[in-house]
């Protein structure tokens, strides 16, 4: 379906919505397209490629809400999905906090260039992507004869969307993604298989990495596991690799909605304004960052993306405040998703930060785990490397750190100037002191 | 009362299709294909398409799925949502080699185009005629009383009032309540090269009551489920209450909850839903695409021994209304409950289509997606232990100083190095044989070999998990379910505070 055709039936949606008895509605019409390669033992082992269509609507009548999706957008079958919709909405209790977003609440311009979507997508050839993934294996493969198993993969995405709201916002963006990676096992000697991965993703196919590389780092890190130990329990200094960065700052998310504090449930009421890590931790949405993974003009609910600033110089600036928590709390909506998330980066690089050690632990990977949202305790498994007197002496697996969300980023100790680039959240490298670690 | 949102109103005005999902009591293939507006000679043309480019075997997956969801919060039911799909994946195999693609239109032209796209994971040019579909007759392990598409949303909305009304009325400390009741109908129609055709109605259901509570000023939340392939007759007065009453208990006994020293100590797992421990310690790794790409830590280690002789562990299709039973897999074999496990020698990989063929074995029905957008891997089901020679009190009298893990949220496993955690959301310490203070928020994290040889102790109390667990893998979420009996492992690491 070409774009015109998308923004006319979403309109009709609307107007079909109303005719039913719609008071507001909103509606999305999504687009995709993907192709997945996977290749092993040198040959394709997996190819899919799929269009998937997807109709959102939301529907409010007599103050009372409901959302609906379907993959069948054909007019004679979505009729009838409308009005079934609108009757089954009027079953619900009233809630006078559900309503569309006030229009002042959009976006005014959707001009600017955010690079989210390679127009050389089209010239990608299938031959070309299966070659990629067979290199990628070639090069993970030339790395050691301890490798057991290597899967390549490839996958690129075209996806486009168009929104209507009843009052007033029409939207549509278009977006690329290119993944390319690898997932290695390589054999410890003593019966264990341990594994790693690397996956680059990247909105211009252009952007991705030389295969060779992703192959090489995918079977690096897969090797720098073997001889893996836990070791004792005990507080530690704590560095943790980029690509790992997120799971905790993630711990921070939840809490900070509308929602979590509507509904009780954050650690962070209260906080507002508040110092709730050090000085050097300083934390920013950009909606409009260039070619990023989380690039924006708009959020789900239509709100005008913005660039805020989340946690200044320690202090929790700001909530993210969707339309309805917000109204609900008496807050100006703000978005109640994040985008792209970028840290003021500090000085030192990773391997400058490893050197700073004299004993601790740098954190390679998390496995499982969770936190709570209500009150900021965590556990987390983890694996990494045993840092003595700056360098890496012993991989290290099996083991979990613990603590409370509040304590625990007190503990922040340095930001790293190396951001990963291959991730809407953007995190250097961060080190903590004394974190509990549970081994032995 | 009326059929509200539950119909799948897509097939309303659609003349040439079903009005509704036919009964599943009485439900004839002709209904199914009716259902799908496609004929037998309709797929007959799509399989010569997709295997028109010399691949092996090509099965057809027809779907439609019709998820309700409504929610109570701030007590009023006051939000409602639908998730409609349908469409068909379309797989081609080539020795190993996998080709898929799906569609959301159901014409002929669309799922050729669909089946071409597939067909050209091969290249040999050779075909082989289609053979005649021929109904595959299967089981019925959910049979329920009324259809999903028969109950209105009028029906439902009573149940969360209750359930919130109870909530508020067990305890004063209890201060915010989220309650949600979610049906789900998969209605399926699998065809194959073979010439295998099978039919499947699935229902699911659940509901989740999410509990905040605050007591000093300060605050803890916690939640309890109940779901199974069952109908609304599911939802007794007694669940009802169970839902309120243990949402209420395992919020506000948080509140006297201290975190356990970090280390490795001996962990009782309580009865039920504690298989989440077999989930990740061993069914992971017993999933045949990992070890026929050697990647498993379990590859090349059937029919040696890997546990005491009192554990035999299941991973099983076949359990009335639980969560991950099937009355056939999503690649038209036949479930069955399968031994991982037996007297404590490891005797079975779970097998999907591609795998069996590999070893040379039948499938054991473990062949899953997550619906026709997904191809097929193989997946767990309802995976447990059976009932061992200890009993519950001897098993806790049993430690000197350890961890009594009662309740979970999640669990996460590397497969080759075996590394596996899950996360215990409250449980208890155990001192001199004795359960004492409650935890909370602890990861528990063991080698999944190690863990196995470390059952010292199985109860016979053996009991299936209650609430909705779903299962991840290479980006397909199924649902499953897990149980065992009261079990010792005599050390396993627990996070914790360091003294």
């Amino acid at each position: 379906m070409k774009l015109k055709d998308r923004l006319d039936l979403a309109q009709w949606v609307i107007k079909t919505a109303v005719k039913c008895g719609a008071d507001e509605s909103a509606v999305s019409l999504s687009n995709r397209r993907e192709v997945e390669i996977e290749y092993r033992d040198k040959q394709l082992d997996k190819v899919k490629e799929s269009v998937q269509n997807s109709l959102d609507l939301n529907i409010y009548v007599d103050q009372k809400y409901s959302g609906h999706s379907t993959s069948d957008l054909r007019k004679e079958s979505l009729k009838s999905f409308i009005d079934e919709a609108v009757r089954s909405t009027r079953y619900l209790s009233a809630d006078p906090y559900r309503t569309l977003p006030d229009p002042s609440l959009y976006p005014e311009s959707m001009d600017k260039d955010l690079k989210i979507l390679d127009a050389g997508y089209e010239q990608i050839h299938s031959r070309e992507r299966v070659e990629l993934a067979a290199q990628i294996e070639e090069a993970a493969l030339a790395q050691s004869d301890r490798i057991i198993s290597t899967t390549a993969g490839y996958s690129d995405v075209m996806a486009s969307s168009v929104k209507v709201h009843s009052n007033g916002f029409q939207g549509q963006i278009s977006t690329t993604q290119f993944w390319m990676g690898a997932e290695v096992t390589v054999d410890d000697g003593r019966g264990g298989r341990p594994e790693d991965w690397f996956y680059a993703g990247t909105r211009y196919f252009k952007d991705l990495p030389p295969c060779d590389q992703i192959g090489k780092w995918a079977a690096q890190r897969a090797l720098r596991k073997i001889g893996q130990e836990k070791i004792d329990s005990g507080k530690y200094v704590m560095l943790v690799e980029n690509s790992s960065s997120a799971q905790l700052l993630r711990m921070f998310q939840f809490p900070m909605t509308a929602r979590a504090l509507q509904q009780k449930r954050s650690f962070l009421d209260g906080k507002l304004g508040q110092p709730i890590a050090p000085e050097i931790l300083t934390v920013t949405d950009d909606p409009f960052l260039e070619k990023g993974l989380g690039s924006r003009y708009y959020d789900g609910e239509g709100i005008a993306a913005q660039t805020r600033t989340l946690i200044d110089k320690g202090v929790l600036n700001t909530y993210l405040v969707d339309n309805y928590y917000g109204r609900k709390l008496g807050m100006t909506p703000n978005s109640g998703g994040t985008s792209n998330i970028l840290l003021d980066y500090g000085e030192k690089s990773h391997e400058e930060l490893i050197q700073t050690i004299d004993k601790g632990i740098l954190i390679t990977g998390f496995i499982g785990g969770n936190s709570n949202s209500t009150t900021g305790d965590f556990s987390f498994g983890i694996m990494g490397l045993l840092i003595e007197n700056g360098a890496a002496v012993q991989p290290v697996n099996e083991m979990n750190i613990s603590g409370n969300a509040l304590t625990f980023w007190n503990k922040l100790a340095a930001v790293g100037n190396d951001p990963y680039p291959y991730s809407s959240w953007r995190l250097p490298s961060l080190m903590f002191e004394d974190v509990d670690f549970s081994g032995i | 009362m009326i059929a509200a949102a539950t119909i799948p109103a897509i097939f309303r005005s659609e003349p040439a299709r079903a009005l509704s999902v036919p009964d599943p009591d009485n439900m004839q293939l002709s209904d199914a294909y009716h259902h799908f507006g496609v004929t037998e000679a309709i797929i007959r043309d799509v399989i010569a398409e997709a295997l028109s480019m010399g691949g092996d075997y090509c099965d057809v997956y027809f779907e439609q799925n019709v998820t309700n969801t409504i929610g109570l919060e701030d007590k009023e039911v006051n939000r409602a949502y639908t998730d409609v799909s349908l469409g068909a994946g379309i797989r081609v195999l080539k020795g190993d080699q996998t080709g898929y693609s799906f569609t959301e239109e159901l014409s002929p032209k669309a799922m050729k185009l669909a089946a071409k796209t597939a067909a050209a994971i091969a290249n040999s040019g050779k075909t082989a005629p289609p053979q005649a579909l021929k109904l595959h007759d299967i089981p019925s392990y959910y049979p329920i009383e009324t259809p999903w598409e028969q109950v209105g949303i009028d029906q439902k909305i009573p149940y969360l009032q209750n359930i919130n009304d109870k909530v508020f009325a067990l305890d004063s400390r209890v201060i915010k309540s989220n309650i949600w009741f979610i049906n789900e109908t998969s209605m399926i129609l699998i065809a194959t090269s073979e010439g295998r055709v099978v039919y499947d109605y699935r229902p699911m259901a659940r509901i989740i009551v999410t509990c905040t509570a605050e007591q000093d000023g300060r605050r803890e939340s916690n939640y309890f489920d109940l779901a199974g392939r069952q109908g609304i007759e599911f939802f007794t007065p007694e669940n009802v209450d169970r839902l309120a009453s243990e949402a209420v208990e395992r919020t506000t006994a948080l509140f006297k909850a201290v975190k356990p020293e970090a280390g490795v100590m001996p962990v009782v797992l309580a009865a039920g839903s504690s298989g989440i421990l077999l989930h990740e310690a061993i069914g992971h790794g017993m999933e045949a695409d990992f070890n026929r790409k050697k990647i498993s830590i379990f590859s090349d280690k059937i029919n040696k021994p890997v546990a005491e002789s009192f554990v035999t562990i299941v991973d099983d299709g076949t359990n009335p209304h639980i969560r991950g039973s099937l009355n056939v897999d999503d690649e038209a074999n036949d479930t069955e409950k399968t031994y991982l496990v037996e007297n404590g020698i490891l005797k079975s990989y779970l097998h999907d289509r591609i795998s069996a063929r590999y070893y040379g074995v039948k499938p054991t029905g473990n062949g899953r997606r997550e619906s026709f957008r997904y191809s097929v891997q193989p997946r767990m089901r309802n995976t447990y232990m059976e009932n061992g020679p200890h009993t519950k009190e001897e098993i806790i009298a049993s430690v000197k100083k350890g961890l009594y893990a009662e309740a979970f949220t999640n669990g996460e496993v590397a497969i080759g190095a075996g590394d596996f955690t899950f996360y215990v959301k409250s449980g208890a310490l155990i001192e001199d044989g004795k359960i004492t203070r409650p935890v909370k928020d602890v990861n528990i994290i063991g080698n999944g070999p190690e863990v196995l040889r470390n059952i010292v102790m199985v109860g016979n109390d053996m009991k299936m998990a209650e609430g909705g667990w779903t299962c991840g893998k290479g980006g397909q979420g199924v649902p499953v379910s897990m149980g065992l009996p009261t079990v010792l492992v005599s050390e396993i690491t627990v996070g914790g505070v360091s003294s």
